[in-house]
């Protein structure tokens, strides 16, 4: 995160005298990161830290300008860090050498505004539900907004997520084109494109040969294996543009970056970090919340709103806290729920970090009976959650954070 | 006055992410939940079954089939399927545990069934996947095959194809490969 430095850039007196501090989520090879950095450090934030795990390579250097080539093996977050703190004055930058699944509620919550440059649906849809269960509605600082970036090719999209407030990430999955699956049969029996051909050996011809125990996409030895087989295939079905670069390409579904797009992206994302810390101009978040760029055929922008979804499973389905006893039994809490006005629960299964009581399938119910006489206290702890679902309730399902409301008695 | 209000605020939130932090409160996941749904509104007909290895983990699973009519009828098949945390926006991964004579089944036990993969959707659950399962038994389709042999086989001789079904089923071998006997044996 950013601390504003009011005096270069006259900005408007912000409301809120808070130091900004900003954190950069980067993961990848795209280099969003460098640019975000860059620019926020430019805009007068003062206070950034950077989470990346990578080390440089030697591919990075075209465009991930903060690195030269006697960083190479060397920590991203470091060395970038390091280079920004040299050539603009006053900015403090921390960097972490860790993934960002390894930071916990704690860490996070320290920050006003975090910007993810990252590479992959996972981790986005890992720090979006981070940011959303990081949420109190008593505690107005827990609010964090989140500014993603991403870039393929010449198309990229800049958005900003209110979490709980507007549509979060999850809600946005859909807007996501799924990776072409191709059917296996086609693999299997009539390849059309070089692509088939590489995912046979991939997916078909590894799995019967297994010329090595495990597969590994960074071992070149691998790689020419694949690329071979590939070949082969290819030229028995008079398929040409099976190359080794190609190979390493479908095999670690490496999308092309270009450096200009990844500029025009992370200034957008900069801009609204900037607009959100300064009020200045209105944001990108509450109306319209997605901007896509293409730069496929011409230039194409649009700025939309996403709505944000009731049964988004990470925002729209919040655990709800539930007053228990732990001295009463798995049985009675069940009987409890078909009581509760917004459940009414007829056969409700129940799991927690463990299976509870199923209702179905024969066999899991069956397993799970011994839990129904066991006192709740036993099976949860304070303030986990526990999932109902319940056949009468359609689409819905709940969400329930344990809060014990008197001690339980475990001797008892 | 407001500042010790806003101290106090500070304080208690400090408070809480120490707890926090000691105690990792259990979360339950999304795509817990949704197999936990999907599990609880199965509807299997009694030639399927479902076995859990681990009741605590509700994301593998054996699904054992055993059709009452078409050409695999008298078999017993099972198929392992494996959730991944990316559920539904993924599909299961099926495997079908036997080595078995099917144009839509692979040696390995590979299935093509369209739902599993380029036809698979959020909105579909576990009993479709199931349903698709037991359809492959019932209506083996020679125009989408995973294992060519076999497909060209039901294609060209369907009366054929029956015999070598059975054939197969009892632990004979086809063209000197090798199948696994999954017919049941009536004590």
């Amino acid at each position: 995160m950013l601390k504003q430095n009011q005096e270069s850039c006259s900005l408007p007196p912000r409301m809120d005298r808070k130091e900004y501090r900003l954190l950069i989520e980067h993961r990848g090879a795209g280099g969003l990161g460098c640019e975000i950095l860059k620019n926020l450090a430019l805009s007068g934030f003062k206070d950034i830290h950077v989470i990346d795990m990578d080390t440089i390579d030697v591919s990075n250097l075209n465009r991930q300008f903060l690195f030269r080539a006697s960083d190479v093996g060397n920590s991203k977050a470091e060395i970038a860090a390091r280079f920004v703190e040299k050539r603009v004055k006053g900015v403090s930058i921390t960097p972490h050498n860790c993934k960002i699944q390894d930071k916990d509620d704690v860490f996070y919550m320290q920050f006003s505004i975090v910007i993810c440059g990252l590479d992959s649906i996972e981790a986005r849809r890992w720090i979006n539900s981070a940011l959303v269960n990081l949420f109190d509605p008593e505690d107005e600082d827990s609010l964090k907004p989140l500014i993603d970036g991403g870039t393929e090719g010449f198309k990229g999209q800049a958005r900003v997520v209110f979490p709980t407030l507007t549509s979060c990430l999850e809600c946005q999955l859909d807007m996501h084109a799924p990776r072409t699956a191709v059917p296996l049969c086609t693999l299997a029996t009539i390849p059309r494109q070089p692509e088939h051909c590489i995912e046979w050996a991939h997916i078909i011809a590894w799995e019967n040969d297994k010329p090595f125990p495990a597969l590994d996409n960074d071992d070149p030895e691998h790689i020419t294996w694949l690329f071979q087989k590939a070949l082969a295939r290819a030229k028995e079905f008079n398929i040409s543009g099976v190359t080794y670069s190609l190979t390493q390409g479908v095999v670690k579904n490496i999308i092309p970056a270009i450096a200009s797009t990844n500029a025009i992206i992370a200034a957008s994302c900069c801009n609204e970090a900037f607009k959100i810390a300064t009020q200045s101009n209105p944001c990108l978040g509450f109306e319209e919340n997605y901007m896509m760029y293409s730069g496929n055929d011409s230039i194409y922008t649009y700025t939309f709103k996403h709505e944000k979804k009731d049964d988004c499973p990470v925002c729209g389905n919040l655990a709800r806290e539930l007053a228990v006893d732990p001295n009463i039994t798995l049985e009675e809490f069940i009987a409890s729920l078909a009581e509760r006005a917004e459940a009414q629960l007829k056969k409700p299964s129940i799991t927690a970090e463990k299976t509870l009581y199923m209702q179905a399938p024969p066999q899991l119910e069956k397993l799970s009976r011994p839990n129904l006489v066991k006192k709740m206290g036993e099976l949860v702890g304070n303030g986990d959650e526990i999932g109902v679902t319940d056949p009468s309730l359609g689409a819905v399902d709940f969400k329930y954070k344990m809060k014990f409301s008197r001690d339980f008695a475990s001797t008892a | 006055m407001l500042n010790i209000w806003t101290m106090k605020r500070k304080q208690q939130q400090d408070d809480n992410a120490a707890a926090a932090s000691g105690t990792k409160k259990k979360k339950v996941t999304a795509a817990q939940l949704r197999v936990q749904k999907d599990l609880s509104e199965l509807s299997l007909p009694g030639t399927m079954e479902t076995t859990f290895k681990d009741p605590d983990d509700l994301l593998n699973f054996e699904l054992k089939i055993e059709p009452d009519e078409g050409m695999y009828k008298g078999g017993r098949f099972h198929f392992t399927f494996e959730i991944s945390s990316e559920f539904p926006h993924q599909a299961p991964k099926v495997l079908c545990k036997e080595k078995i004579y099917h144009p839509n089944i692979d040696l390995q036990g590979k299935v093509c069934l369209n739902i599993l993969r380029e036809d698979w959707k959020p909105v579909l659950n576990l009993q479709a996947v199931i349903v698709g399962l037991q359809f492959l038994f019932l209506e083996p389709n020679a125009s989408d095959p995973l294992n060519k042999e076999a497909a060209e086989d039901l294609r060209q001789n369907r009366e054929g194809f029956k015999r070598n079904v059975r054939q197969a089923m009892g632990g004979g071998s086809i063209k000197a490969e090798h199948f696994d006997k999954v017919l049941i044996t009536r004590v």
